[in-house]
């Protein structure tokens, strides 16, 4: 077993972006909750990230969708963003060509996949590995869900692609990390911006640590809409996770409605010891 | 259909450099290329944001098209507001097709048919 540590986290580009304007305790909070997760992934010893985002019309639009997509390269650039936008400068981010390609070839085994050699991150991406990887000295491989183009990618195929990910992994001699980024509930960029249901965020996060698939499949995309929000549509990355995670069960480390960030802020794990085989 | 070439010609507008430059010196040129309405076109040139919001561009598009007017975030929530306020709710593209009602629709307890999965 290869997979050396599963988590999700918020990726909204008001975390770093719009800094300045948050609560200073509240903002803490959440940074010191990232800080601890960039401590897990670093200890966990891992030679390389996963990220499975759901990026927003940076790198893929309505010409060429893909439901899913694993980038392929050796280096990538970000944020795609202006950088005083979002809070964070632009860099080259390290990946790994040669252990994408490994992972994408078992992939394609069971679950149909784009690849990428080229990839500009967006906040997706950015946001996260700020936090995680400050120095940008761990090979990121980046993975995207289609959670903003309809038709979305349905709920239980990022299920079974979060499955074949983690066969791929598992097939790899690296360590590897894996994170998913996005939701849960929010409006971003929208009038509705800083709105937040905490009550469907917290019911989410109670199924998501318990990582039952049928509770997780049961969401309708149209209920997540009118309670959650467009934004809820990226609870497909947190599912791919659960799926990749084999059962086992998580624990919330952080949740805080933080309105001028237009999103509950997550960080959450599972804990992979506790995978039903 | 037309939509779909506003939000094209934004896409390409907030990740190229070269696409940039070429709005910046002459925004009618840079949008000739484009299979465009009227109001879509207007609201391309001026720039328009709440007109742009109604006409259904999605806001993860339309944010960056802000940004790079310099409209401070406060104020590109207010012009999408006022949009709505002015043109009506938006009628096309994923907030319409999925019932978006505008500020506080959240609450509301309507179950439109989307075009979501």
């Amino acid at each position: 077993m290869t997979l050396v540590y599963a988590g999700v986290c918020s990726h909204a580009p008001g975390i770093t972006g719009r800094a300045d304007q948050a609560d200073p305790e509240a903002r803490s909070a959440l940074y010191h909750s990232f800080e601890l997760m960039r401590t897990a992934i670093a200890e966990a010893r891992a030679d390389a990230l996963v990220v499975v985002a759901a990026e927003h019309f940076a790198n893929f639009f309505m010409d060429n969708m893909p439901s899913f997509a694993i980038g392929m390269a050796d280096s990538y650039e970000g944020p795609i963003e202006d950088p005083a936008w979002l809070g964070i400068e632009r860099t080259r981010v390290p990946g790994n060509a040669e252990l994408s390609r490994r992972l994408i070839t078992e992939v394609m085994n069971t679950s149909d996949v784009a690849y990428a050699e080229e990839w500009r991150f967006d906040h997706g991406i950015m946001v996260p590995l700020h936090f995680l990887t400050p120095s940008y000295d761990l090979p990121v491989v980046p993975v995207n869900v289609n959670c903003q183009g309809p038709p979305l990618t349905p709920l239980h195929r990022a299920w079974a692609f979060g499955e074949s990910l983690r066969r791929a992994i598992d097939a790899q001699p690296e360590r590897i990390a894996l994170i998913g980024t996005g939701g849960i509930s929010h409006w971003p960029a929208t009038p509705d911006s800083g709105k937040i249901n905490e009550a469907w965020d917290r019911a989410f996060l109670d199924r998501w640590c318990r990582n039952d698939r049928d509770e997780l499949l049961a969401y309708e995309d149209l209920d997540v809409y009118a309670d959650a929000g467009q934004g809820g549509f990226e609870i497909r990355t947190y599912l791919a996770i659960s799926a990749a995670a084999g059962g086992a069960t998580g624990q919330v480390h952080h949740y805080e409605p933080i309105p001028i960030f237009a999103v509950g802020c997550t960080v959450a794990s599972y804990d992979l010891t506790t995978a039903r085989p | 259909m037309t939509l779909y070439a506003t939000q094209k010609f934004l896409y390409q507008l907030n990740r190229d450099p070269a696409a940039q430059k070429r709005y910046a010196s002459d925004r009618d040129a840079a949008t000739a290329g484009f299979d465009l309405s009227d109001d879509e076109r207007r609201a391309l040139i001026a720039p328009d944001i709440g007109l742009l919001f109604h006409l259904g561009v999605n806001g993860q598009i339309l944010m960056h098209f802000a940004a790079h007017h310099q409209i401070p975030w406060a104020d590109y929530l207010q012009l999408m507001r006022d949009g709505v306020a002015t043109h009506g709710q938006p009628r096309a593209g994923v907030y319409a097709v999925t019932g978006y009602g505008g500020v506080g629709s959240a609450d509301d307890d309507r179950r439109p048919t989307p075009e979501t999965r």
